[in-house]
Parts: structure tokens; C-alpha cells; sequence
């Protein structure tokens, strides 16, 4: 269980306080899919990376798995099994797919076994297993890449950003089966159809939680998903 | 021969060899020319009227190869040695050069290298250099003069791996019609060393192209220095891209330059100094790596 003790964050923008999280608490349950949805600019990659531990909040706690984690650096939060799958995801110059592969699951993996990997996420592994993690690669391939790493890495939370953006309807359909309620799963998506899969929505607003609770009740109430809709306070802590 | 530990190890590590090859060796250690054999396509000899080799590869000379590693380890030795290479027209062959050092004293090495590459002829220049033992002061001063000739081609690949407390690498080339020039430079200093390159390269003829690539991680407090000018004399291709990694309290200059002495000459330059992208930190992290190795792993792939 992840859990969020009111998280504020704040920055300085054009010399002015700027409020991007407002006194946030919420818990997210193992062995499920919670969505993360809400305008942009709402709070919602901010609050994943608080999780990530790669922004500080300015105040509040997060704890994992009852452990408050809020002073601990991002490499002990991923080998305490929290994955991170960026929105963009970073690219490397001479750091292959299959070099990452390795990192991210700490050993040197055959390549029957690292190719494994990338099939889960729908591409052809011997193509990409030697290739670099660079910009020669297109938006679509580094986001499946990227798909693949965090589900590489053995963990007990998956934390997607907008894991649809840039990929094609073909994986689009393949990634909600990659969610398979032995784990965690925090995505965040603006996409009706991943929010249709999710077992719990939490739905930001101006950098505080406006709903939170079953994904269907939840996708009810904003039918035909649109962000302006989203404004309720059920279900936030 | 039996090579001694310490030719052992430097040997290793520039050119990465186990012991001396079979094939064309030329093995020059304290000044001194150990080994040297010739084959039936590349003929090696000594000069008589300085110290060096020259070394002639002839047209039947196809996808072999010729070592002629340096090993430094007498201290207060500064070797200085003339290498002339002359590449007869259509061979293709790999040239492993190098230099260690290892010493507690001042030491150092310079060559002096000049390519005479024939008519489409290919050579495969690789060149290592690496320092080791504490105490003194390590140089390495290599020059290297070019001249490939029609529809000839060279890659250069030189890496000074580390503990060079100076180094000053010269590298003039001249191309002429359809000559090709890669060159792919990887220099890591740390400490208080000082690393300057200067590259030259004039294409004169048409359609030559030439394309250097240099990366440099620069730590502690090292100094680096990248100058290159690519002269346009034709219509020709010239490429150049120099990026560097910044750690610590270490200084890099870049100074790429292209001059286009042709209205057809197409020559263009990069350049690009600072410290290890935070991102790219931050992601190998969050595949559970600490900061450190994170560091380490980006500084390999960027100098692979």
C-alpha cells in the first residue's frame, strides 16, 4: 500500500509562489489499477513523482508499505519494487535496450530471455536488443521500450505516465492485458478506454483530488470523459 | 618472448592483447625495438637515420593486420619515435598502434605517425593510450600526418583511457578526389590532467569527406582542450561533432571550426559541453541503480 500524508508542493514561478499539489492525502490499494486523470496541469505526474521520490515535497509524508519513505533517494524506493515509466521516456547514447534490460532487473540476461521482455510489449525483440535506447528510435518504439523496462524490473508498484502517448492502437489494446491485479498498478491517463479498465479513479483538479474511488462509479459521472466535467469530492481522504 | 607483467598489462589495455601476436609486430619498449616481424604483405623496417619504423603494406595486403604497441616503463624515459606507414594502392588493413606508460617517475612517449594511404586503399587506424603507476609526470604527445589519395580511406579511432597527466594529439590530414577521413576520438582525464587536441584536415579534392567525432568525460580538476578545422577546398563533405561530459570542478574548451574555401564545400560543426543529464540520472535510478553507478553507466555508453 502506497500512502500520501498531506503532500504539499509548491514552486517559485515568475518570482511568485505557485501551489502545484495542495495538502494531497490518498492511499493506493495493492493488487489493483488505480487511474490518475484530471486537466492538465492538474497535479498528476507531480503526484507520481513525489511517489518516484523525484521531486520533494515542500511538506507531508509518503510511506510504502508503512515505511515512510518521503527522506529516501529514488534507487532505494525502486529496490524497495517501485517501477517508473516516464511519459517521455530518456534516451541514452550508447546504452543499449538490452543494457537496460540488465539494469533493470539485475542480471545478465540471455538474450532469448531479455527478447522476452520486449515481446510482452508487441515488438519484434531481435530487431531492438542490440540497438541503442537513443533518438535514432521512434516515439512509439521508446515508449514500448520504455513499457517493457518497468515490467523487466521485478517490483510490486507499477507507476505509468501516460503509458498510451505516442503508441498505436494495436499496442494501445495489448497494454491494458499487460495489468494483471498480482501487482500495483498508478496510471496516468486521460484516455477513456485505459480508464474504463481501471479498478479505482482518482481525479485531480488544481492540484487537489476532486474524486476518488470505483472506476466505474467514477467513469459514470464523467461519461464521455470530459476533464471540465470532473469537479466531486467523493471518495477523497 | 616472454613479456614481462608489466608490457603485460599495458598491453592489455591498449591494444588487448595477451601476449605479442602472430602476424606484422612491431614491439618497441624503453626506446627500444624488442620485436619486430615482417610478412609477405606488410613489411616492416627500421630506419636508419632516426628512431621509428617504416612500414610498408603492400596491394595484396587484404584484411590483415599490424601491431606496433609502445611500452614505456623506465622512469624519466621520454621516447620519441618516427612511424611512416605507406599503404600501397587497393590494400586493406588494420593498424593497431598505442602507447602505455607506466612509471613512478616523469615518462613519456611521442610519435610521430604519417599515413601515406594509396589509391583505394582502406586502413583501420586504432590507437590507445593509457597511463599507469603513481608518482611523475605521464606524456603523450601523438602527432599524426595524413595523406589519403584517390578514392583511398581511413578510420582513426584514438582513445587516451586515463592517468595521462598531459597530452598534446596533432592529427593534420589531406584528402584528395573520393577520399574518405573518419575519425572518432574518446579522451577521459581526471585529476589535474591536461588533454589537447588539434585536428587539421584540408579537403582538396572532390567529393572527399571527412567526419570527426570526438568524447570526452572530463573529472576532478582536468583540463581539456578540442580544436578542429575542417578546410573545404572542393566540393567535398565535412563533418564535425565534439561533445563533452563535465564532472567536478574539470574545464573543457571546444573549438570546432569549418572553413570553406569552395562555393560547393558543405562543412558543418557541433558542439556541446555539461554535466550528465539529470533525466537520464534520474531513470537509471529508478531501475534501482544508486547515483553513483547511474554516473558510471552513462559515462561508459557515452565513451563507447
Amino acid at each position: 500500500m502506497i500512502e500520501l500524508k498531506n503532500i504539499t508542493y509548491i514552486v517559485q514561478e515568475r518570482g511568485q509562489d505557485k501551489v502545484v499539489l495542495d495538502n494531497v492525502s490518498c492511499v493506493f490499494d495493492d493488487k489493483c489499477v488505480t487511474a490518475i486523470t484530471g486537466h492538465n496541469g492538474s497535479g498528476k505526474s507531480t503526484l507520481t513523482k513525489i511517489i518516484m521520490g523525484m521531486i520533494t515535497p515542500t511538506s507531508g509524508r509518503v510511506s510504502i508499505d508503512g515505511v515512510d519513505v518521503t527522506d529516501m533517494t529514488i534507487d532505494e524506493r525502486a529496490r524497495m519494487g517501485v517501477n517508473y515509466a516516464f511519459q517521455q521516456p530518456i534516451t541514452f547514447r550508447g546504452i543499449t535496450v538490452k543494457d537496460l534490460i540488465d539494469i533493470a532487473t539485475g542480471e545478465n540476461n540471455s538474450v532469448p530471455k531479455a527478447c522476452d521482455y520486449l515481446s510482452k510489449v508487441g515488438i519484434c525483440a531481435k530487431e531492438y536488443i542490440d540497438r541503442d535506447f537513443d533518438k535514432t528510435l521512434s516515439g512509439g518504439e521508446q515508449k514500448r521500450i520504455e513499457l517493457a523496462l518497468s515490467l523487466a524490473k521485478k517490483g510490486k508498484y507499477f507507476i505509468f505516465d501516460e503509458p498510451e502517448a505516442g503508441i498505436d492502437l494495436w499496442s494501445f489494446d495489448r497494454l491494458n492485458s499487460l495489468f494483471d491485479r498480482q501487482k500495483s498498478y498508478i496510471v496516468v491517463s486521460h484516455q477513456e478506454k485505459l480508464l474504463n479498465h481501471a479498478d479505482k479513479i482518482l481525479v485531480m483538479k488544481d492540484g487537489k483530488i476532486s474524486d476518488y474511488g470505483d472506476g466505474k462509479k467514477i467513469m459514470k459521472s464523467i461519461k464521455g470523459f470530459a476533464c471540465a466535467k470532473i469537479g466531486g469530492k467523493d471518495g477523497a481522504r | 618472448m616472454a613479456l614481462d607483467n608489466i608490457s603485460k598489462r599495458l598491453l592489455k589495455e591498449i591494444a588487448d592483447l595477451h601476449e605479442i601476436p602472430n602476424g606484422a609486430v612491431s614491439f618497441r619498449k624503453n626506446g627500444k625495438g624488442e620485436i619486430m616481424r615482417s610478412t609477405s604483405n606488410i613489411e616492416i623496417k627500421k630506419k636508419a637515420d632516426k628512431p621509428g619504423i617504416d612500414i610498408y603494406v603492400r596491394s595484396s595486403c587484404q584484411n590483415e593486420a599490424c601491431h606496433i604497441p609502445v611500452v614505456v616503463s623506465e622512469n624519466g624515459l621520454f621516447d620519441m619515435v618516427y612511424n611512416d606507414f605507406y599503404i600501397e594502392e587497393g590494400a586493406n588493413v588494420t593498424i593497431v598502434a598505442g602507447c602505455g606508460v607506466h612509471s613512478t617517475d616523469d615518462a613519456g612517449h611521442d610519435g610521430i605517425h604519417s599515413f601515406h594511404v594509396g589509391k583505394n586503399a582502406v586502413v583501420n587506424y586504432v590507437e590507445n593510450h593509457i597511463a599507469i603507476g603513481d608518482g611523475g609526470h605521464k606524456m603523450l604527445n601523438p602527432t599524426t600526418k595524413i595523406d589519403i589519395d584517390e578514392g583511398g580511406s581511413m578510420t582513426m579511432n584514438t582513445t587516451q583511457i586515463s592517468g595521462v597527466d598531459y597530452s598534446n594529439r596533432v592529427t593534420v590530414a589531406n584528402l584528395k578526389k573520393d577520399a574518405v577521413l573518419t575519425v572518432n576520438e574518446k579522451i577521459m582525464t581526471s585529476r589535474f590532467n591536461v588533454a589537447k587536441t588539434d585536428f587539421k584536415v584540408t579537403l582538396s579534392g572532390e567529393s572527399s569527406k571527412c567526419k570527426i567525432t570526438s568524447r570526452s568525460v572530463a573529472r576532478d580538476e582536468s583540463e581539456q582542450v578540442f580544436k578542429s578545422n575542417i578546410v573545404g577546398k572542393a566540393e567535398c563533405f565535412g563533418h564535425v561533432e565534439c561533445d563533452g561530459i563535465l564532472l567536478d570542478r574539470a574545464k573543457i574548451d571546444s573549438q570546432p571550426k569549418v572553413s570553406a574555401r569552395h562555393s560547393e564545400a558543405f562543412l558543418s560543426h557541433e558542439a556541446s559541453i555539461g554535466k550528465i543529464a539529470n533525466d537520464q540520472l534520474v531513470k537509471l535510478m529508478s531501475l534501482g541503480l544508486t547515483k553513483k553507478q547511474a554516473e558510471e553507466k552513462i559515462i561508459e555508453g557515452f565513451l563507447k
